[in-house]
């Protein structure tokens, strides 16, 4: 089976929509969406209306911090994030909201496991970005292989049998086997504001026989989601990061 | 008790056992059978119990992973994996014949054998190289040949994927390898750098070469580390009958900087294939070492120790092309063959590791007989390989990055084809024919090599302007690079 993995979509409608396209040219049969459907992006509700109708045909989708933070203003944000998740409410329908406040932290579908941030801890929403966090989250859950989302950055962590970590930055478009007998940690890289330096939206496909991953980059319209956070009167610097993958 | 998993007659995912061939302390090696499969096959299978070396195991994943991804004739092929939650193994095709590790009683062998023995053998380098990986522990018994005279490259348990995740590095870092063999920047932990396979090939040449090995036995860190500062004693020293090509190029192998080597395994082959062009420098006449002062300026240099950079097999290989380019010494080129020089030259300009081999064919009659001298006595080889040179004086390459050469056959198309095929070139430049006469009546050289060549070809026009006569308009196909 062929599992499409998405990750920090952020409101961002251009991107989600070319993933989505891209993922099913591949014949994605699965869908996984690892948190974050909102904030930063001009476009929420649309990408929580497309999430919904996913999830409603069989999707896996857990909730990311921004999704919580928009009925939870008690959530940490940095400024600029604060603003868009206020902005944000007022653009979201009931339905939406309450498909956001209803998502779970965590799934577990077979041998993996689907979570936004460190597993260990999700309501803290503390980032994967070392071996050491990987180790701290894989040792939490015994599921073989653990995608996150949260960092914006793709990564691969492994964990031996002796629980020696190793860390790789994944390849576009290259398979990486994860093979048995070790466990895997897999940080998706950001369909809606990738952080890498690179501006193309950034997604996964995993497929389940051969156990291989492979990170996908799809190059999408970025000037028309950037004129449309201008549009919404959003922080400049939110719409600017798009344009350079930061 | 539970029964042997592995004994003869035992089936596993199709695949009868039918006896050790080979048992290794990390693996144990069986000839197998499959119904319906003719191809001879092995499977390897890690020993995992008690006490196993955990390297062993990560370097048993590290196969896993990399043998499905290797093809061509310089690695054995894999058939099938077995991963390490139920029964770990690998299927491989069974290379017929020995390695190289039984000839070690025949020390020092031929000079020519030697060098035979590194083209081969550098030319699967040269392969595995262009598919991401670097192997690492190039040494006699992880080399054979196909009866068809290929080299095969054996056991890629430490080697490094570009592309794929480094279990050996991550997990250890320690450096892994076979302690005669190993390089340098191996020792330190560098475990992408194309250039340590050439330098285990050096030490692999000089051994099979002198009967000695440059570094010695020690398998102490003390006694590894050593070849960080210290150069071998050179081949003339042990057998003053050394040839000095063969001296020039195993000694560059084994610089200690990774940048005084050959930038590739194809231009290593390239050398070794050429062994009247290849360049001598102070090396090839060399009786001692290093003097001290050179070595404590090693030993105290902190370069050596930086941490490497990410990606260097892939940024290696794309910066040290070897590029051909056909020039035809016939009268009118002249301004195909000045385009040809501007556009070789631009390429060079940019590529430092790069090098120019610069090709004419000869063409020999179909039925006439053939003369090595013309009606006045000359030589004609060697007039034209006084032209080549002449041609690509402007260029102002160093000696060591050109080589002309003087093809011999019906065929000029066929001939930079092979010549192309046979020393890995990675870009043809190629003049098209100006004379639309000729060109009627022979064909074109150029559309051939275009089309038929594996590599890059620019097809070359001078300027419409130049003074060159100007092609019949139909033949103007665009002055676009072809590939």
């Amino acid at each position: 089976m062929l599992i499409a993995l998405l990750a920090d979509i952020h409101a961002n409608r251009q991107a989600f929509e070319a993933c989505l396209a891209q993922a099913r040219d591949f014949g994605a049969q699965r869908y996984a969406l690892l948190g974050d459907f909102v904030g930063y992006g001009a476009d929420p509700d649309w990408v929580v209306t497309t999430a919904m109708e996913l999830v409603d045909k069989g999707a896996f989708a857990v909730l990311g911090n921004h999704d919580s933070a928009i009925g939870n203003p008690r959530e940490q944000m940095n400024i600029e994030a604060k603003i868009a998740i206020e902005w944000t409410r007022g653009e979201l329908g009931t339905e939406q909201r309450r498909f956001l406040a209803g998502l779970p932290l965590r799934i577990n579908d077979g041998d993996r496991l689907y979570v936004h941030s460190d597993a260990s801890n999700p309501a803290s929403w503390h980032y994967v970005t070392s071996t050491v966090e990987a180790s701290r989250s894989l040792a939490f859950d015994p599921a073989l292989i653990t995608f996150c989302g949260h960092v914006h950055r793709p990564a691969i962590y492994s964990m031996s049998p002796t629980a020696k970590m190793t860390a790789f930055t994944p390849i576009t478009g290259v398979a990486v086997p994860l093979l048995q007998g070790r466990r895997w940690l897999a940080v998706l890289g950001s369909v809606g504001q990738p952080r890498d330096g690179n501006p193309a939206a950034a997604f996964a496909m995993f497929d389940t026989d051969k156990r291989e991953m492979t990170y996908c980059r799809v190059p999408y319209d970025v000037e028309q989601a950037v004129a449309a956070i201008r549009k919404k009167g959003l922080p400049r610097w939110l719409a600017d990061r798009l344009l350079v993958g930061q | 008790m539970a029964k042997p998993l592995h004994e003869p007659g035992v089936i596993l995912d199709g695949f009868r056992l039918e006896e050790v061939a080979h048992q290794g302390g990390m693996a144990a090696v069986w000839r197998v059978t499959r119904q319906g499969m003719t191809t001879p096959i092995l499977m390897k299978v890690p020993r995992i119990d008690e006490g196993t070396d955990p390297a062993a195991i990560v370097s048993f994943e590290m196969e896993q992973m990399i043998m499905p991804r290797l093809t061509g004739p310089h690695v054995p092929k894999c058939f099938a994996v077995g991963d390490f939650a139920r029964q770990p193994y690998i299927v491989l095709e069974r290379i017929p014949g020995k390695t190289l590790y039984p000839r070690l009683p025949e020390l020092p062998l031929p000079y020519d054998e030697v060098a035979d023995i590194g083209v081969k053998v550098a030319q699967a380098l040269d392969d595995i190289h262009r598919q991401h990986v670097v192997h690492l522990d190039v040494k006699p018994s992880n080399i054979m040949f196909r009866p068809s005279g290929e080299a095969v490259l054996l056991d890629f348990g430490l080697s490094h994927h570009d592309q794929l995740p480094d279990l050996m590095q991550e997990e250890f870092r320690v450096p892994f390898g076979t302690a005669p063999y190993m390089s340098p920047e191996q020792l330190r932990g560098i475990r992408n750098d194309p250039r340590s396979d050439l330098f285990a090939l050096g030490v692999l040449l000089y051994f099979f070469s002198t009967g000695v090995r440059p570094f010695g036995e020690s398998e102490t860190m003390r006694g590894m580390r050593r070849r960080l500062w210290r150069d071998p004693v050179p081949p003339r020293r042990i057998r003053p009958d050394y040839p000095p090509w063969l001296q020039e190029i195993v000694l560059r192998c084994l610089e200690i900087e990774t940048g005084y080597r050959y930038p590739t395994a194809a231009q290593l082959a390239f050398d070794l294939t050429h062994r009247d062009e290849v360049k001598l420098t102070a090396r090839s006449e060399r009786l001692k070492r290093d003097p001290f002062t050179t070595v404590l300026r090693r030993r105290f240099n902190k370069e050596l120790t930086r941490p490497p950079d990410r990606s260097v097999l892939a940024a290696q290989l794309s910066s040290s092309p070897i590029i051909a380019v056909a020039i035809d010494l016939t009268e009118g080129s002249k301004a195909t063959n000045d385009a040809l020089r501007i556009t070789a030259g631009r390429i060079l300009a940019t590529l430092p590791e790069a090098r120019l081999a610069c090709v004419n064919v000869l063409k020999q009659g179909r039925i006439t007989i053939d003369f090595t001298l013309d009606e006045h006595g000359h030589n004609k080889q060697i007039d034209r390989l006084v032209a080549l040179k002449h041609w690509a004086a402007p260029i102002r390459l160093d000696e060591h990055r050109l080589t002309a050469h003087v093809l011999e056959g019906v065929d000029p198309a066929a001939c930079i084809l092979d010549f192309a095929q046979a020393n890995s070139i990675d870009h043809i430049l190629i003049g098209a024919r100006q004379n639309s006469l000729l060109r009627k009546l022979l064909g074109s050289v150029s559309a051939k090599v275009a089309a038929e060549a594996q590599c890059t070809v620019t097809v070359v026009r001078p300027h419409p302007d130049s003074d060159a006569e100007r092609p019949a308009a139909d033949e103007v196909i665009g002055r676009a690079p072809t590939d």
